[in-house]
């Protein structure tokens, strides 16, 4: 638990004090109920520093929940769409959840820590639907968010700077392991995942050692061009790397009031998780009869040309609207004006030829311009780095 | 190749029934029940050497002459008895009789008689209306089909065609309490306690909770079967189950007893079969559960093998019960102060006022035993002389209201509650006591031990508007069906609900052989 010497609405990250004293911006968020920084000096810049060097992300607001006991696996197998069978231990999952009806709740991250023990990531709040699910199930949920305190430590220098803090070794971990080390006398999880389609890791240790880690990070990084990043710069990675994020490419199916807007897994593109092979999941039965009957809606990315981002632009197949974007932005790396689109069937095979509606003002002067784009395979930036073991110096 | 194309959970009657009717159209059936003997709740027990009862239910209320006559029940040797008139015992002795559409006694006026007859004309015309409802499945109201559309549409005219003011008085009176109905309708203390005990039979609510116009709705749904009333079967309940069996067996089905079903199997994403205690396993294209929700879904199922939202919704199935019985064997037909014998072998009923029976309600709310409850006493030795050796007699009644785990437990308190029920007796009884050979008190856990009825819940779950029709016993599970292929429900947990209907067995077979179930 933080505390504060008043009553605050937001809440302080175990990282705040440091945070702040480099948040020379002052531009602030809120990322469910705590104060993240927006931009720390220069959102393009940050997001320099993820692809040239490396960038620290404070990913402590992120829900983390602790799964264990004898039915830990069948718990989260019931629970997600994929198979955490073959999830071997060590190693972490990216995952999706949905309720009866087959429309996705949230998603996150599994980490796999024992035979009976897992570590659940979570976008939303899920203590509710975690304790509903346990019916039937002999496992005991521990809300550990405000036990764990994390860094995201991504980019091409991140795997040196973090050996030099002492992480021996950690250039052999492979894509989604885990490795454990000591920080300061206590336990420290690295895992190498991230929000950014780079190399990256992620740092986990108690709120106590917080600080100290900033610390030390910041000084072993100096010369490697370590800088704390925003989430402005965040969101340009992940759009860059082909993430979908919580609340802007789908709303949590609870969340949701309106008939109609929530997403099946198939509708964000994310039939690759759903595993029929498995007897019973959650939705498992309304998404059968979706893949029979046919969805409503194809994820997709489009490639638009020129560089105005594509934000909130209606997609048109001729005269007629087919879609809408949810997340747009211009990717400096791969230099394409990217944007991810919930398009009607059977709209967005790739391939597939359509025109995004953008509309952008420049003193006061609206322009609307018809921007002809095509739906591609899959994010443009995909480095070599992302997947290389060992890691690659720099 | 299968076993069965059906396995039934559960020989109580709606499992027999069903089992019928499917083994009518041609399916291989196999009934299985724990207990030794078919029937379920349609049970007659020794209490006493020499002394038989019905253990569960002691009165036919609404048992579906549709069902007599499709399964040829008469002719395979159910006997019922005649129509019992309602006789609600006076503190003075001026007992009040209802008989019918008429009222006499205990001083009750021409304006009560009058709207008697009104009340009872009204129930009527809800009653035909509510009947065509229970003889089909419940039509859906989101994700309606055109049968289901169908079926609503002809609801709608149904209710149109009431008349304005029924209709009306319907869509306000249904979701309230038959407290306050009984109060608009009549002036007579013991008439509107006798009424409403009616409405809160095998269940967790007293007469000012909501809900308990649509129990009494469901109750006087008998006055429009062929018995238009309470009757007794002779030879006791049980006989009802024994000449069930006898006839599943005739169309065809397998009824095996001794056989407890210990968990519903599932092969991948479908239900297969069931496991026996001893090991056995048989597979068949449907499992059918007659047993209730709670039972089948978090005992032989398991909430594991459930979606969240139906595991959950199945944990909030609502299964308290109140009700308890009290049996008696005499060595004499019992004096009740004011009545003679032939009033004697009537439904006895003590319940002096509306608040009486709230009285009653009130303690079993906190999970204590209240000093005084209300009784719905049969002496079915009277008419029936097989059930008692020659010259003596049994006498069963129905207690409101005992709670399902009293403070302190039941051990300890079971001989002081049995004790005072028999001194309450007594004063409409004198001398009963002397003349008791053998007494037992049941309450809700014995009904769950011997019947399998978790919360002791004599309708397979609470009869309220939130767990009935559309949404019996719950969304998700309607019509039958429940969430897992091959599994369906049809006991009283399913539409249209509890009380030796017969419906839910006879609904579920139709509805799975229009389904093709078994294709």
């Amino acid at each position: 638990m933080i505390t504060s010497s008043r009553d605050i609405m937001l809440l302080p990250t175990p990282f705040h004090s440091r945070v702040e004293a480099m948040c020379d911006m002052n531009d602030w968020g809120n990322w469910m109920g705590y104060t993240t920084p927006n931009a720390y000096f220069d959102v393009e810049l940050e997001y320099f520093a993820i692809r040239s060097t490396t960038g620290v992300f404070d990913l402590s607001p992120m829900n983390k929940y602790r799964i264990t006991g004898p039915d830990a696996e069948a718990y989260l197998n019931r629970m997600v769409t994929r198979n955490v069978s073959k999830l071997g231990i060590n190693r972490v999952g990216y995952a999706v959840w949905c309720n009866d009806a087959g429309q996705v709740m949230d998603d996150g991250t599994i980490f796999r820590l024992g035979e009976q023990d897992f570590r659940l990531c979570s976008y939303q709040r899920a203590d509710d639907w975690l304790a509903w699910c346990t019916l039937g199930f002999d496992v005991t949920i521990t809300n550990e968010s405000e036990d764990l305190a994390g860094l995201a430590v991504q980019g091409p220098t991140s795997c040196t700077i973090l050996t030099l803090l002492g992480c021996e070794g950690l250039d052999q971990l492979k894509p989604f392991g885990i490795a454990h080390f000591t920080f300061e006398g206590a336990p420290m999880m690295v895992s190498r995942t991230g929000f950014t389609g780079d190399l990256g890791y992620e740092v986990w240790v108690a709120p106590a050692q917080a600080e100290a880690l900033w610390d030390q990070l910041f000084e072993h990084g100096r010369e490697y061009l370590i800088k704390p990043i925003g989430s402005y710069a965040l969101d340009m990675a992940r759009i860059e790397a082909g993430f979908i994020q919580a609340h802007v490419d789908f709303v949590p199916s609870e969340e949701v009031v309106r008939n109609g807007r929530t997403r099946s897994p198939f509708e964000l593109g994310l039939e690759w998780l759903v595993d029929f092979s498995k007897p019973l999941f959650n939705g498992r039965s309304a998404l059968l009869a979706e893949k029979a009957n046919g969805s409503r809606y194809r994820f997709a990315m489009l490639d638009i040309e020129g560089n105005k981002p594509a934000e909130h632009s209606f997609i048109m197949k001729g005269d007629k609207v087919v879609g809408t974007v949810t997340s747009a932005a211009w990717c400096p790396t791969v230099k394409s004006n990217i944007a991810y689109a919930q398009l009607e069937m059977p709209h967005g095979a790739v391939g597939d030829e359509l025109v995004a509606e953008i509309y952008y003002q420049r003193e006061l002067h609206w322009t609307r311009m018809l921007a002809p784009c095509r739906v591609i395979d899959g994010p443009l930036f995909n480095p070599k780095r992302r997947r290389q073991t060992p890691a690659p110096p720099f | 190749m299968t076993d069965y194309d059906a396995i039934i959970i559960g020989a109580g009657h709606n499992g027999l029934i069903c089992g019928s009717y499917l083994a009518k159209a041609g399916q291989r059936v196999l009934i299985l029940d724990a207990r030794d003997q078919a029937g379920g709740c349609a049970s007659t027990r020794e209490v006493a050497p020499g002394f038989r009862m019905s253990d569960c239910a002691q009165w036919l209320y609404q048992f579906d002459d549709a069902i007599v006559r499709d399964l040829g029940l008469e002719a395979a040797g159910l006997k019922v008895g005649a129509r019992k008139r309602t006789v609600a015992l006076q503190a003075d002795g001026d007992h009040l009789s209802i008989d019918g559409d008429f009222l006499r006694g205990a001083g009750i006026g021409t304006k009560d008689q009058a709207a008697f007859q009104a009340f009872r004309e009204q129930m009527d015309v809800f009653g035909k209306l509510m009947l065509k409802l229970y003889r089909g499945r419940a039509p859906k109201l989101v994700d309606a089909n055109w049968p289901d559309r169908l079926t609503l549409m002809k609801l709608g005219l149904g209710l149109k065609l009431m008349g304005k003011t029924n209709m009306q008085d319907l869509m306000r009176i249904v979701l309230i309490n038959i407290y306050d109905v009984m109060n608009e309708n009549f002036d007579h203390e013991g008439l509107k306690a006798a009424l409403a005990l009616d409405a809160i039979t095998g269940t967790n609510m007293g007469p000012r909770s909501p809900n308990t116009v649509y129990t009494y709705l469901h109750r006087a749904l008998g006055n429009q079967l062929q018995s238009k009333g309470v009757v007794q079967v002779m030879g006791g309940m049980g006989a009802l189950g024994d000449v069930l069996q006898k006839v599943a067996e005739t169309h065809g089905a397998t009824v095996r007893l001794s056989s407890t079903v210990q968990a519903i199997v599932k092969e991948g994403d479908r239900v297969c079969g069931v496991t026996l205690s001893d090991g056995t396993t048989l597979q068949a294209k449907a499992v059918i559960s007659s047993a209730d929700p709670t039972t089948t879904f978090r005992d032989l199922l398991g909430y594991q093998h459930l979606e969240t939202g139906t595991a959950r919704r199945a944990a909030q199935y609502r299964t308290r019960s109140g009700t308890a019985k009290l049996h008696l064997a005499l060595s004499d037909l019992p004096a009740f102060s004011g009545l003679d014998t032939a009033a004697l072998s009537q439904r006895l009923v003590i319940a002096p006022t509306m608040d009486a029976i709230e009285s009653a309600f009130n303690p079993m709310k906190y999970a204590e035993c209240g000093p005084k409850q209300v009784f719905d006493i049969s002496i079915p030795s009277i008419e029936d002389p097989s059930l008692a050796p020659s010259g003596q007699h049994v006498l069963t009644a129905l207690v409101h209201y005992l709670p399902f785990a009293p403070k302190g437990g039941w051990e300890g308190q079971r001989q002081a509650v049995l004790d005072n029920l028999i001194e309450q007796l007594e004063a409409y009884a004198p001398g009963i006591k002397g003349q008791i050979v053998a007494s037992e008190l049941l309450v809700p856990p014995d009904f769950e031990a011997a019947y399998g009825m978790t919360g002791g819940n004599w309708h397979h779950g609470e009869l309220s508007i939130d767990q009935a029709l559309m949404m019996r016993p719950f969304p998700g599970s309607t019509q039958y069906k429940t969430t897992i292929d091959g599994l369906f429900l049809c006991g009283a947990g399913a539409h249209p609900g509890g009380s030796l209907m017969g419906l839910p067995g006879r609904n579920a077979a139709k509805e799975m052989i229009k389904q093709g179930a078994f294709a």
